[in-house]
């Protein structure tokens, strides 16, 4: 089995691609981007794999309640809002309301990175990280809001973007324990590598 | 007269549009990829290939800046290629 570093690494990379298929929707224009039938799927059904693996997560590399609760919630969202993506661009849903699963998704996301986080930022680095990344979904949700209210606008998907590549460089700082500008709470333990 | 120099005129902005979406991308998956090599520039020791002894598969294949190149290359492969063809036809 994988170390918990490389898993949140592993899903960096997930991001990092969804940032980039949405970039080069907003740059391509979607008319072309809908051009070959598989393309208007990629993200949605990125998005849907990456909360079916992260049950696997939740199952094999938790170690509390409230770790599992979180990244349950995380495949939960992450599983709704890609399948109602597919539903809508497949023309299965029709109610312009399943737009707002992805903000949703954005908001439960949030909160069940400050909620599981139990230490203050400085604690150590996933400490610091959760707590970005909590408030970086959070606000982040303004996007996918107006995306829902907006379908095709640019600002607001390209906004979506920035937040899933900010959330891969987040993501990718993870490390198991390690200090965070200089801070490492003696509470932490010892860092590992 | 005026008609045809607005639509030449259009004709020519909208040109220059598909030139700088092409152009941008085309650097989209070099330029992640690029990110990739400079942090594994900035920081070698998160490359344990390059000191492999004694390391295990995740330790030595997947560590974040052969990641960001991976999804580089294969964004660009698989998705900006076939995406600026389209453009281009």
């Amino acid at each position: 089995m994988p170390p918990a570093e490389h898993v949140h690494w592993m899903f960096a990379t997930g991001f990092l691609l969804l940032g980039l298929f949405l970039l080069a929707e907003v740059i391509a224009g979607e008319e072309v981007w809908q051009r070959r039938a598989w393309r208007p799927y990629l993200w949605p059904s990125f998005l849907f794999l990456m909360g079916v693996l992260m049950w696997p997560v939740m199952t094999f590399f938790t170690n509390s309640t409230i770790h599992m609760v979180a990244h349950g919630s995380w495949a939960q969202v992450m599983m709704l809002a890609g399948a109602a993506e597919l539903g809508l661009v497949r023309g299965k849903l029709h109610n312009p309301l399943w737009r707002l699963a992805t903000p949703f998704a954005f908001l439960v996301s949030g909160v069940a990175f400050l909620v599981h986080e139990q230490n203050p930022w400085f604690f150590q680095r996933s400490s610091f990280l959760h707590h970005l990344l909590g408030w970086t979904m959070l606000i982040g949700a303004v996007f996918p809001l107006a995306r829902a209210w907006r379908p095709n606008w640019a600002v607001a998907n390209a906004g979506i973007a920035i937040v899933f590549v900010f959330v891969s460089l987040t993501l990718f700082s993870d490390r198991d324990l390690a200090p965070v500008f200089g801070h490492l709470s003696p509470l932490a333990g010892e860092p590992h590598r | 007269m005026s008609t045809h120099t607005a639509t030449e005129a259009a004709s020519r902005i909208r040109s220059e549009h598909y030139v700088w979406r092409v152009r941008l991308l085309a650097t989209l998956g070099p330029l992640t990829a690029f990110a990739g090599v400079v942090w594994a520039v900035v920081q070698p020791y998160r490359v344990t290939l390059l000191h492999p002894h004694g390391q295990g598969f995740w330790w030595l294949f997947v560590q974040p800046p052969l990641l960001v190149v991976l999804a580089g290359a294969l964004f660009h492969v698989f998705v900006a290629r076939p995406l600026i063809a389209d453009l281009e036809e």
